[in-house]
């Protein structure tokens, strides 16, 4: 009994001294910054004025008064209910055809992955030329007779445009995830389904989409948070414009940190930018009983 | 798990062949252009003189090579400086997250400590987190410091900060496939925790430390917000907050020159991943999410 006690008390040391340097860093880069964010946000902490007042919830009701705030708002929610489903329906598509076994199949998957290891700069920055009015895509319509529009000035484009740019980026990702979970489904479920004369497009909605439900869940929450993070794209492609048809919560957040150094302000709109992530990380969590069929 | 994968789809192993086969081929090609087109338009554009980037026609191939907007993207900037910083920052960083993210990783994985499910739990909370949320404090505290236009919150917040949570869950994952026996076994010859690890995991776990260096690596390499905040002077940027800056006086962009800095950046990573892309899919397949 002492043996076992003694024993707890190693692994527990052990664990923890192992676990300790993301740990520490953890409370220091994530923990700390998280409480000391919101406490700014009830300050007018500004480092050019050198003010740092208590202000209590006055930029909160700044921030509720704000018209380009609330523009703002609905941009991010509009950005993230567009690239989502785009993103995660495109990725589960390429993800069940290159599944299939046919010859260059290992070669596509390289194909579609490969725009995740370049840089967002260096992506962004080639998507602009390409997308200039007189740049390549255009041109491209051109020879089929379509006129194109400036793709990042004529609203609504330069919002699609944004979304499209990055779900090319980062599709590939998503599509690895969904090819590992796709293979993990085991065969005889499909036999045994076959036998009850089951269709394919029956197979993946009864069999295929509930066992890979669990993966569906965490590539929804990854791919939510990431797009409320959009920022590089935004400032490269088209600066957030025009007017204010394509600034994002976290581009805005950097305007008027980075930019305008309302560090304030800054924190009370990074505050909302939490808590909106939050929130619906947690309702999807709660919702996940309804139709994630295994534990993951 | 992974010995069952070998045997999936013993029917659908029947390869495709005729009008499917075509079919899937021109429907991939087609969904294929926008993920290879822009690279081959960089690389392209980059060789060609300014005047022909916009032409019309588009020319696919330059019909005019400028070598010498190469020459350019060294003078317009220190770019060799630069390249070394990202380098230098993107080593630092793998070295410092591939030990303590894979250490981290065993712990929670293979050691059985008070409280591990909960901390593990509200490690996770920092993949939701944006780095825009974090990155005001860090700045008003490095500034304070005297460290803000130095490498250190550059190397520090990807190394230590949330992506390390990321490569800690990878490696949890990956070490939670080792059987029990393991411990067990070592436990009866006396083995601490810490020799299994260092002595019989670390040995055994090859393709995931590589997965997870490259994984780190191309964070630190293509890291945009954070040196854009911190790094002011242009002898300490970094890749990505150079490249959009080769701009002439009036601050326009100089296509070619921009594209030759751009492409620069990206080939030597796009030449590796080529080379050895099917172990980097399958690391990230193994150490990923397996369902």
């Amino acid at each position: 009994m002492k043996r076992k006690k003694s024993h707890e008390l190693r692994h527990w040391r052990t664990g923890l001294f192992m676990a300790a340097p993301v740990l520490l860093g953890f409370i220091f880069l994530v923990l700390y910054p998280v409480a000391s964010v919101i406490r700014d946000s009830f300050t007018s902490y500004n480092p050019l004025s050198g003010e740092a007042a208590f202000i209590g919830t006055d930029n909160y009701t700044r921030l509720i008064q704000d018209e380009t705030a609330i523009e703002v708002a609905k941009n991010t929610l509009i950005f993230a209910c567009i690239l989502v489903p785009v993103n995660m329906a495109l990725a589960l598509f390429l993800a069940v055809l290159l599944n299939l076994h046919f010859k260059g199949r290992t070669t596509f998957r390289a194909i579609f992955f490969s725009p995740v290891i370049v840089s967002t700069v260096a992506w962004t920055i080639v998507w602009k030329y390409i997308l200039q009015d007189d740049g390549p895509f255009n041109y491209f319509l051109s020879l089929g007779g379509v006129d194109g529009p400036n793709w990042l000035r004529d609203n609504p484009w330069p919002m699609i445009s944004v979304v499209m740019v990055q779900v090319f980026k980062n599709l590939g990702m998503n599509m690895i995830f969904f090819l590992a979970a796709l293979q993990g489904v085991p065969e005889e479920m499909y036999e045994s389904s076959e036998i009850d004369g089951a269709n394919r497009w029956q197979q993946f909605k009864k069999i295929t989409l509930p066992f890979i439900s669990p993966t569906i869940l965490l590539v929804a929450i990854l791919t939510i948070a990431g797009a409320f993070q959009v920022f590089a794209q935004v400032l490269l492609l088209t600066g957030g414009g025009p007017g204010l048809s394509t600034t994002v919560l976290s581009y805005y957040i950097f305007i008027n940190a980075f930019q305008i150094f309302d560090l304030g302000y800054a924190s009370a709109l990074a505050v909302c930018l939490f808590a909106f992530v939050m929130l619906l990380t947690v309702a999807q969590w709660q919702i996940r009983t309804r139709w994630v069929f295994r534990e993951v | 798990m992974r010995s069952k994968t070998n045997k999936r789809y013993t029917r659908r192993n029947s390869k495709l062949t005729g009008w499917r086969l075509f079919g899937i081929y021109s429907l991939l090609l087609v969904i294929a252009i926008p993920f290879i087109f822009p690279t081959w338009w960089m690389f392209t554009a980059s060789l060609k003189p300014i005047e022909e980037v916009f032409a019309f026609p588009a020319s696919l191939i330059p019909n005019d090579f400028q070598i010498s907007n190469y020459a350019e993207v060294f003078r317009l900037q220190p770019f060799l400086r630069q390249y070394w910083n990202s380098m230098f920052i993107a080593i630092v960083v793998t070295i410092i997250s591939v030990t303590i993210s894979t250490m981290g990783g065993y712990a929670f994985a293979r050691i059985n400590f008070k409280w591990r499910s909960k901390l593990f739990v509200i490690l996770l909370s920092a993949l939701l987190m944006p780095a825009e949320v974090t990155l005001i404090p860090i700045f008003r505290l490095m500034v304070n410091a005297g460290l803000s236009d130095s490498f250190f919150p550059i190397i520090l917040i990807p190394a230590f900060g949330a992506h390390a949570v990321v490569g800690l869950f990878l490696m949890r994952q990956f070490f939670l496939d080792f059987p029990a026996e393991l411990e067990e076994a070592s436990e009866i010859d006396g083995l601490s925790r810490w020799k299994v690890f260092t002595k019989i995991a670390l040995p055994l776990s090859g393709p995931a430390l590589a997965s997870l260096a490259i994984i780190s690596f191309l964070y630190s390499w293509n890291l945009f917000l954070e040196p854009l905040v911190f790094l002011t002077e242009p002898n300490k940027y970094t890749l990505p907050v150079v490249l959009p800056q080769f701009t002439d006086t009036y601050g326009a962009p100089i296509f070619n020159v921009q594209l030759a800095a751009t492409s620069l950046s990206v080939i030597p990573v796009m030449i590796v991943f080529i080379m050895a892309q099917r172990h980097f899919i399958r690391g990230i397949t193994m150490t990923g999410l397996k369902g």
